[in-house]
């Protein structure tokens, strides 16, 4: 991190000599876009595609509190009858198994096609080149293919949502985990197909775009960047793609062997075949802890550059945050069967998860303590990335502290499967990763585009949201304590006040997803030019030492790093 | 004076009449657990308590950093930024610091866990929950004859004909026709497995989940020590019916569940309303008579 500066200060235009130095005739749209090898339009396409996933995930998740509001079916057996033409009674069960659709559809989209696409496949891609002085990806045909491996991925699981999937109704709902039988015999229809081979490619993708960084982060620093002088965003990037790397082809086995047990009568998980339905849950939480640290270390990284930047202050103790973030992904692979206190296993196990789950809380409070220390004695600039960045801090901490809760087996026991379960991971990741993405939106968005989005309307989204969120996720830990379960489609009457309370909290959520698009829009519309360095002094990794937005190939020359 | 005594009596009497007639369900704008029914819930509230013990005053620390960061080291107030990136000591007291505090978390944790997995020897009764979609079966493993019967979710046009009319004891979506019966104080082995897709045997009350898997025979216990009648719910996702499997445990005296046991051999349904009928109406006529001493 230390003296990032650059020798051959190598700014150009856009238009002028970038193209020119390769002869490359100037690309027409289709070019540029569809056949694109440039990680940093490969990385805005990402955005935009996060953004409109993001828009339909969140969708569906208005749709599912809209519902919850009040005790009783309100609204989906009329969805139903509207999307899939059921009548009278046949409405009611198919809006019930279209609500199981809905939570299952809103997680996936949400995690594979949101959080993923905007950290990885768009932060990481149009940032960690410039960041570490690289000209561009490793590979950037594999880039180009990553992306659009992405898309008909997203395609297949919205189709997925419209074909048969247990008889006599639409759409895979058995939850994002999938667990068989339910996914298998359960759900005898085509959606749950679909919904497996979307998830292939987005692993396929996914595992491409891994491939991509840990080469590019290995190879193509710039000379004299070590890797204890990357900047962290890069180290949190190459840790997440070492975990994607590794925990992909896990679950990849897992669906595919889920594939062969429904089409072509084999019976790994059935155990009328001598297979074991726990065995599925193993594999796929061997792969699903790592995946929420996949979400979440990205954010750790953005988070770090937008305190230190703000606060005008080098990041506090860098070597300890950076290992904290490889501590984290290590022992993230260990601790997976914390996800199944409840399915019998014995004694001497459960104590082994239990202890290695606490472990983890240990780097992740380095994190947290060293991201204020990089504030204390700061000169602290309240802009919209900042913002976030401390908002980030404090609800990932809630969420934190309710996992070390969760970790204990024997108090899991109770709140395994209830909604403290969903108020924690929504608060490590709605309010955890959302955040971080919102705060690398802002932070990066003048470097990106070139224009400067309005402070009003970046502050008012930030406070709309935190009160949004925070009513919808607080009163989810009371409902858990109490006993509700999670992907409910009706609750008993006891539960109706906090469900009321959460479900106008997603209203006021939405109003603010509303407003960030106005302000996207508003941004690109007066065209307020950036500069090529917004943030001032305390912004001093490489990107800012570019044009904004950055010539079409930046580091044509090299930067050395002191 | 007198009064006085007389109206700790009725309390007293209340809290007597209150646990004999005890029905644990989530309450409206409730912020915790339920209350428990067995020593292990009882044990489940207490660390519960406990841990919040740490982590809130862990979260108002972070929150009060945070405070103090943002007043004290904003720009207008401190224009230039100190250059510290390193502090060994602090640095090792917020790693060693957090280790201690996950000790004193771990010790009453591994004490919880190794009780709840450590079933008293020789159970008085067993009991089998079988996860349909969307129903529970039990069966008891009693006398020649196993009893078994369904558990499905109550229907309102049945409530009369079962004498479960009063909505407050047997609520929407938590009663059921058939509960299980069990005797107060004793210990109740519970195995549970599943005939379908997995589901999972909840009763947040006794401090249980477990998932019924087919293909597996999960085992648990509960040694319920106050009667009443419990409500659970299906705690794995199943199918759109998912939320209308509930579990229902009722606690009774040994002398009732006798007789119920008894009667069930030949009529379910007759034992079920005959019990329903003298809970029940106990229950009225003792809220009768608490009024009265008031």
């Amino acid at each position: 991190m230390a003296g990032t500066a650059v020798h051959h200060d190598q700014r150009h235009d856009h238009s002028d000599h970038a193209h020119g130095d390769h002869a490359h005739k100037p690309l027409t749209f289709f070019q540029r876009w569809f056949l694109s090898t440039n990680h940093k339009d490969i990385g805005t396409l990402y955005l935009i595609f996060a953004i409109i996933a993001g828009i339909i995930g969140g969708t569906l998740s208005v749709f599912m509190r809209a519902e919850l509001q009040e005790p009783g079916i309100q609204i989906f057996h009329g969805l139903a009858q509207m999307v899939y033409g059921f009548e009278g009674d046949a409405a009611i069960d198919g809006g019930k198994h279209m609500f199981n659709v809905f939570t299952t559809a809103h997680a996936l989209i949400m995690i594979f096609f949101m959080v993923m696409p905007a950290l990885i496949g768009g932060f990481a891609n149009w940032m960690v080149p410039i960041m570490i002085g690289a000209p561009d990806m490793a590979f950037p045909r594999m880039n180009n293919i990553s992306f659009w491996l992405i898309v008909p991925a997203f395609l297949l699981v919205l189709l997925s949502m419209f074909v048969e999937g247990p008889a006599g109704a639409y759409g895979a709902g058995g939850g994002w985990t999938i667990y068989p039988p339910f996914s298998t015999s359960g759900m005898p229809g085509p959606a749950m197909d679909l919904a497996i081979l979307g998830l292939h490619i987005a692993g396929a993708s996914s595992i491409l775009g891994a491939i991509n960084f840990i080469t590019t982060i290995l190879n193509m620093r710039a000379p004299g960047m070590t890797l204890h002088k990357m900047p962290l965003f890069a180290w949190s990037v190459l840790i997440t793609a070492f975990l994607l790397l590794l925990s992909l082809p896990v679950l990849a086995g897992g669906i595919t062997m889920l594939l062969t047990d429904r089409n072509f009568g084999t019976a790994f998980f059935a155990p009328e075949g001598g297979g074991d339905p726990i065995l599925f849950q193993h594999l796929f939480w061997f792969f699903g802890h790592p995946e929420v640290y996949i979400l979440i270390l990205p954010g750790f990284g953005i988070v770090s550059h937008i305190i230190s930047t703000f606060a005008r202050k080098p990041i506090f103790g860098y070597l300890g945050m950076a290992y904290a973030m490889v501590a984290i992904g290590a022992v993230g692979f260990i601790v997976w069967a914390h996800h199944m206190y409840t399915v019998g296993m014995s004694l001497q196990t459960q104590r082994y998860f239990v202890f290695a789950t606490m472990v983890i809380a240990v780097p992740t409070g380095v994190k947290i303590f060293s991201w204020i220390a990089t504030m204390w004695g700061g000169s602290i600039r309240f802009t919209t990335p900042m913002v976030w960045a401390i908002g980030f801090i404090f609800l990932f901490t809630v969420g934190g502290v309710t996992g070390v809760q969760l970790a204990n087996a024997g108090l899991d026991r109770a709140l395994h499967d209830t909604y403290y379960v969903v108020a924690h991971f929504h608060y490590v990741l709605s309010l955890g990763a959302v955040f971080a993405i919102f705060a690398a939106w802002y932070y990066w968005f003048p470097k990106m585009s070139g224009y400067m989005y309005s402070e009003f309307i970046g502050k008012l989204h930030f406070w709309v949201m935190f009160v949004g969120v925070n009513l919808i996720f607080f009163p989810q830990h009371f409902l858990g304590l109490a006993g509700m379960p999670r992907r409910y489609v009706d609750y008993p009457d006891a539960f109706a006040g906090w469900n009321m309370v959460s479900s106008y909290g997603s209203y006021i959520a939405a109003v603010g997803v509303l407003i960030f698009l106005f302000g996207v829009a508003e941004a690109f519309a007066r065209k307020r030019v950036a500069g090529d360095n917004p943030w001032g002094a305390g912004a001093n990794t490489l990107e800012w030492q570019l044009s904004s937005p950055p010539p079409f190939h930046q580091w044509e020359q090299l930067p050395r790093i002191k | 004076m007198r009064n006085k005594a007389y109206a700790v009596l009725a309390a007293l009497a209340c809290l007597l009449f209150a646990s004999s007639a005890f029905a644990d369900q989530p309450v409206e704008w409730q912020t915790g657990l339920q209350a428990a029914a067995t020593g292990i819930m009882e044990e489940i509230r207490w660390f519960e308590r406990y841990t919040l013990w740490f982590i809130v005053p862990i979260t108002l620390l972070v929150l009060l950093l945070l405070i103090i960061v943002v007043v004290k080291f904003r720009e207008s107030a401190n224009p230039v930024p100190s250059r510290t990136s390193h502090n060994t000591l602090i640095e090792v007291i917020w790693t060693v610091g957090p280790v201690i505090i996950l000790l004193f978390l771990a010790i009453p944790s591994f004490q919880l866990l190794t009780a709840q997995l450590t079933p008293p020897p020789n159970p008085d009764l067993t009991v089998k929950a079988t996860g349909n979609q969307w129903y529970w079966s039990y069966e008891y493993e009693v006398g020649e004859n196993p009893l078994s019967f369904d558990s499905l979710l109550l229907k309102d046009e049945d409530r009369a004909s079962l004498g479960k009319e009063d909505k407050a004891a047997y609520p929407r979506l938590l009663a059921v026709d058939n509960e299980v019966v069990v005797p107060a104080g004793k210990t109740v082995r519970l195995l549970v497995t599943a005939a379908d897709v997995i589901h999972a045997f909840a009763m947040p009350a006794f401090g249980v989940k477990i998932d019924a898997v087919p293909g597996r025979l999960n085992e648990t216990w509960f040694k319920a020590d106050r009667e009443g009648l419990y409500y659970g719910q299906c705690s794995e996702l199943c199918g759109k019916d998912h939320a209308y499997m509930p579990i229902a445990v009722r606690v009774v005296s040994q002398d009732k569940y006798d007789a119920w046991l008894a009667a069930a051999a030949t009529n379910l349904g007759e034992a079920n309303r005959a019990l329903t009928a003298s809970i029940d109406g106990a229950a009225k006529t003792v809220d009768v008579a608490a009024n009265a001493a008031q």
